[in-house]
């Protein structure tokens, strides 16, 4: 330590706040804070809990539609499914804990999500996990790779809820800086979702679960919103340590609880502990609280009030019930073997009292805390891109036979095979998941119904690096495309924007792009936007993420058993390909397997045309034209056609289209708006008819069957031994073995 | 008559309403039995359930088999009650004596969600597909345990290729002779890793969990007074 720095520092900035926002904190409260309220709005009003850098921009986003019944603002977003039934969703970052103790930082960041979910009052039924790291030849990558799907999978599985889907994705600039993304997806009776206005003065407020202790105390202030730096491993004692055996029974008794009618509000402890979840929770309702940490069980003893107060302790809510229904209440808990306390009432008024033993040790307005944050437009300013950005790769003469570019592409840890990971993860429980890991989009059915939920989660950083507008544009667009190719009608969108250091200008602009780009696509699409998370300072030294936006997706399937499988299902049938290819490698996996670029643009975004190619899509489920269905994204056409084969075990004879373009552009090309399928037999003529009807281009390629990938006039390679490449790169990068050649 | 079948809910019990569900759609009554029950409210048969009871932390199933209910399931069983022990239900009726051996953490050390095949070692010798999905599925048993249940053929089901043969790699997690299930010698308490309730439904996929079931219903409406 540095003694002679440490005197000179004002506490407030120690803690994360500015100058200017310990002046505002003393007008609000026309006195100078106390130590407990002062950490408290430094937690409250760190970058992680408020938003202050991003809320300007985020307000820009299309919100409103028919489907949404809960818009952004609250713990999750929610949309109507119809027959009575709602769909709770929502995305969050956990890198930063998960970069300094990737097992644990990962799996109590499918516990947050989770508690999000339940917190509507929706029984959690699918996660899905968004994981972006550096190059798996480095041995620390490799584990934190390893740690985080570990960590995922202990959590989620041990708590029922079947992970049924996310990415997998690497790139030098995640090595420092992992990005661990997470989403849940939760199910309820319309009727029965909680909300934030019942629960009047008066009302209980009772601490369910976990005993509180000092783990994770500044989690958002010291660790989500920072950058990493060298002594980064002294933040450990900010990363939680997760317990799902206690979350499991939380899930149960909260849904128990809201099942018997005694749940008036519920809210998760997350970032900012109890600060966060009384202060909301009184704000939310025009109430203030009164809260007696005296009541709080904790976990050791000698916790001072700033302490419990800002505790991240995992596996807790609080609960908001009528006093006549607190004990029944507690007797629900003790039956699921969990404790509640009643540790406050809502009172009339917005002051939260805060009483330790006989002292009030702070006194705040709750709004002051929950909504007050300073926003802040911060100076944006483009990054120099033109070089970058004028280097296009599709000028680039190919030097290496097609074959083997085929196979670089099919092996690039991007595209490859996933399964090392997803059969770490429980996929399976509940029963309901009709599509798991591997598919376009997982399909979750609705109990009772033949109606089902489908789930994507995209983003490509490189496009958002070389252009954050078509970034954000197109992770909107591939998580639509991916909905859609299993036959489901898109719905809305929560979002997870990965971003650096907000208070670098080029930053900023970036995120600004992005967030434009996710708007105009979300509304030409017609998929609101229902809420999401802002994770920003990933970056470490000079190294930052990529501007990386993650769009998760939820979709609806009127009926599962017309549902769209990605893989060839026999042999003989016609393979279609929807859309327009042109010379479009900027920011592909081709040009950085292949050619060593990470440059030129992004492919164009015809938000009219995907809009079209969704509308297909959902019409040949409907119609059940369909024998698979799959989208393109990653690696082009030459990898679709590979997935769709090794998916099905059937191979397939193609000539790829002309369309003036060079065999390369053609296999390779990354366009926008264009998915693959085959038709069922008979019914070819019904697919034209329907890409015409929804002016969809549409070329016959070729056909199925076989046990090659042949790509006539071109090359053809073995099924067998593509399959070996696809499932065989990630297994032999984590054994540590180097991959010849 | 339906043939009432429990479903006992451990606390951290995460497959039990899948066991209810399949239980109904094979025609049999479910009836969900709390882990504090001493009554099994009148069934016909019973099923442990897979999941992680108290969290595992312990040992697996470890602290599930002093469960009142367990003692009840166990009283079942003496008196000849089928009982079917899936995943962690298998675990718990390991510790509790029921069957032989124990399961120890996979060969790999992960957790594996996997459709497999195992072969029925009945005289059918049917082969069926159904998914495992568990980080401790490694059969062990002693020498003396291990020659017991080979000689009084014990085995219900090994791990297997999809035609049937047995071959090292496809056994998912170590597990010693490719044990996946094992029942007791009066032959009706059966345990096994893989999961016959995700394996009911063909609107999900296979469907080799219907034979599992069937031989449970049939076992119940032996019992069940005509």
């Amino acid at each position: 330590m540095k003694p002679g720095v440490e005197v000179e520092t004002p506490v407030h900035r120690e803690l994360g706040l500015t100058d200017s926002e310990f002046d505002l904190i003393v007008e609000k409260l026309g006195r100078e804070p106390n130590h407990t309220e002062l950490v408290m709005f430094a937690a409250m009003w760190s970058e992680h809990c408020s938003y202050k850098s991003s809320k300007v921009h985020l307000r820009t986003l299309p919100t409103r539609g028919p489907q949404v019944l809960v818009g952004p603002g609250q713990d999750a977003g929610v949309v109507d499914l119809g027959e009575g039934m709602a769909c709770v969703f929502k995305i969050e970052s956990h890198s930063h804990p998960s970069a300094i103790e990737p097992f644990q930082g990962a799996a109590t960041g499918v516990g947050g999500i989770v508690r999000d979910v339940l917190s509507m009052g929706a029984r959690p039924v699918a996660l899905l996990d968004p994981l972006r790291f550096g190059p798996l030849d480095d041995a620390r990558n490799r584990f934190l790779f390893s740690g985080v799907v570990a960590g995922i999978g202990q959590y989620g599985n041990s708590i029922g809820v079947p992970t049924v889907g996310g990415e997998v994705k690497f790139a030098p600039c995640h090595g420092p800086n992992p990005t661990v993304n997470v989403m849940c997806v939760g199910l309820v009776p319309a009727e029965r979702l909680l909300g934030r206005r019942k629960g009047g003065a008066g009302s209980a407020l009772l601490l369910i679960g976990a005993a509180t202790g000092r783990d994770g105390i500044g989690g958002v202030s010291v660790l989500a919103s920072r950058t990493l730096e060298d002594d980064a491993h002294e933040s450990r004692p900010s990363v939680q340590i997760g317990d799902p055996f206690l979350e499991k029974l939380l899930i149960e008794a909260c849904l128990d609880l809201a099942g018997r009618g005694l749940l008036d509000g519920l809210q998760d402890l997350g970032g900012a502990g109890l600060t966060c979840a009384v202060s909301e929770t009184a704000a939310r309702r025009g109430l203030g609280a009164d809260l007696d940490l005296g009541q709080v069980t904790l976990r050791e003893p000698g916790m001072g009030p700033h302490e419990i107060l800002t505790s991240e302790s995992q596996e807790r809510m609080l609960a908001v019930i009528r006093p006549e229904n607190v004990e029944r209440a507690r007797e629900v808990c003790a039956r699921w073997g969990l404790s509640a306390r009643r540790v406050g009432t809502l009172r009339p008024g917005g002051r939260l009292s805060v009483r330790a033993g006989d002292e009030i040790v702070a006194e705040v307005p709750a709004p002051a805390l929950a909504d007050e944050a300073p926003a802040y437009q911060r100076l944006a300013r483009p990054p120099r891109l033109d070089a970058i950005r004028a280097d296009d790769p599709a000028k680039v003469p190919l030097r290496v036979p097609l074959e083997d570019a085929f196979f670089a592409v099919l092996g690039s840890p991007n595209v490859a095979g996933k399964r090392w990971t997803y059969e770490q993860y429980d996929s399976l429980v509940q029963g309901g998941t009709v599509l798991g890991p591997g598919a376009d989009a997982a399909v979750i059915r609705l109990e009772g119904s033949v109606r089902a939920v489908a789930v994507s989660t995209d983003g490509n950083g490189r496009y958002g690096h070389l252009d954050p507008y078509l970034g954000g544009a197109h992770a909107v667009a591939e998580a639509a495309r991916n909905v859609a190719a299993v036959g489901a009608r898109p719905l809305a969108i929560t979002n997870c924007l990965n971003f650096g250091n907000p208070e670098r200008p080029e930053v900023m602009w970036a995120f600004a792009q992005t967030v434009r780009g996710i708007g105009e696509a979300c509304a030409a699409l017609g998929t609101p936007v229902t809420g999401g998370n802002v994770s920003f300072y990933n970056e470490s030294g000079d190294s930052s993420i990529y501007p990386t936006p993650v769009v998760g997706m939820v979709g609806l399937l009127e009926d599962y058993r017309l549902v769209t499988r990605p893989g060839f299902s026999s042999a003989g049938l016609s393979i279609y390909l929807l859309g327009s290819t042109r010379p479009e490698l900027g920011g592909s996996e081709f040009a950085e397997v292949v050619l060593a670029k990470v440059s030129g643009v992004p492919p164009a975004l015809d938000l009219a045309a995907e809009a079209r190619l969704l509308a297909f899509l959902q019409e040949c489920a409907r119609q059940d034209l369909l024998a698979s269905g799959h989208d393109l994204s990653d690696g082009g056409l030459a990898v679709a056609l590979a997935e769709s084969a090794m998916a099905g075990g059937v191979g397939f004879t193609v000539a790829a289209p002309a369309d003036g373009l060079a065999p390369h552009l053609a296999l390779f090309s990354e366009s926008a708006s264009r998915a693959l399928v085959t038709a069922r037999a008979g019914r070819e003529g019904d697919v034209e008819e329907a890409a015409a009807s929804h002016d969809v281009p549409i070329t016959r390629i070729g056909l199925t069957g076989g046990s090659r990938l042949e790509f006539t006039g071109l090359f053809d390679v073995g099924l067998f031994d593509a399959v070996v490449v696809y499932e065989g790169a990630i297994p032999t990068l984590m054994s540590g073995a180097r991959v010849a050649g | 008559m339906k043939p009432k079948v429990g479903v006992v809910t451990f606390p951290g019990s995460n497959d039990d309403r899948d066991a209810l569900r399949a239980v109904a759609l094979m025609g049999g009554e479910p009836i969900p039995v709390w882990h504090q029950d001493r009554d099994l409210g009148g069934a016909d048969a019973m099923i442990l359930p897979g999941g992680f009871s108290y969290g595992d932390y312990l040992r697996t199933g470890a602290i599930a088999r002093f469960a009142p209910a367990m003692a009840a399931v166990r009283e079942f069983a003496d008196v000849g009650g089928p009982v079917l022990g899936i995943c962690n239900g298998f675990q718990i009726l390991c510790e509790a004596g029921l069957l032989p051996g124990a399961m120890i953490r996979n060969r790999g050390l992960s957790f594996i969600c996997r459709w497999i095949h195992v072969r029925a070692e009945d005289l059918t010798g049917d082969v069926l597909e159904v998914p495992i999905k568990h980080g401790e599925g490694q059969f062990v048993a002693s020498p003396d345990e291990l020659a017991r249940i080979e000689q009084q053929r014990l085995v219900a089901f090994r791990y297997c290729a999809p035609d049937g043969s047995l071959d090292e790699s496809f056994n998912p997690n170590g597990s010693t002779h490719a044990i996946a299930g094992l029942r007791n010698d009066r032959g009706n308490v059966l345990g096994m890793m893989p999961h016959p309730e995700h394996a009911v439904d063909p609107d999900l996929g296979p469907t080799g969990g219907q034979s599992v079931f069937q031989w449970l219903l049939t076992a119940a409406r032996d019992r069940v007074p005509a």
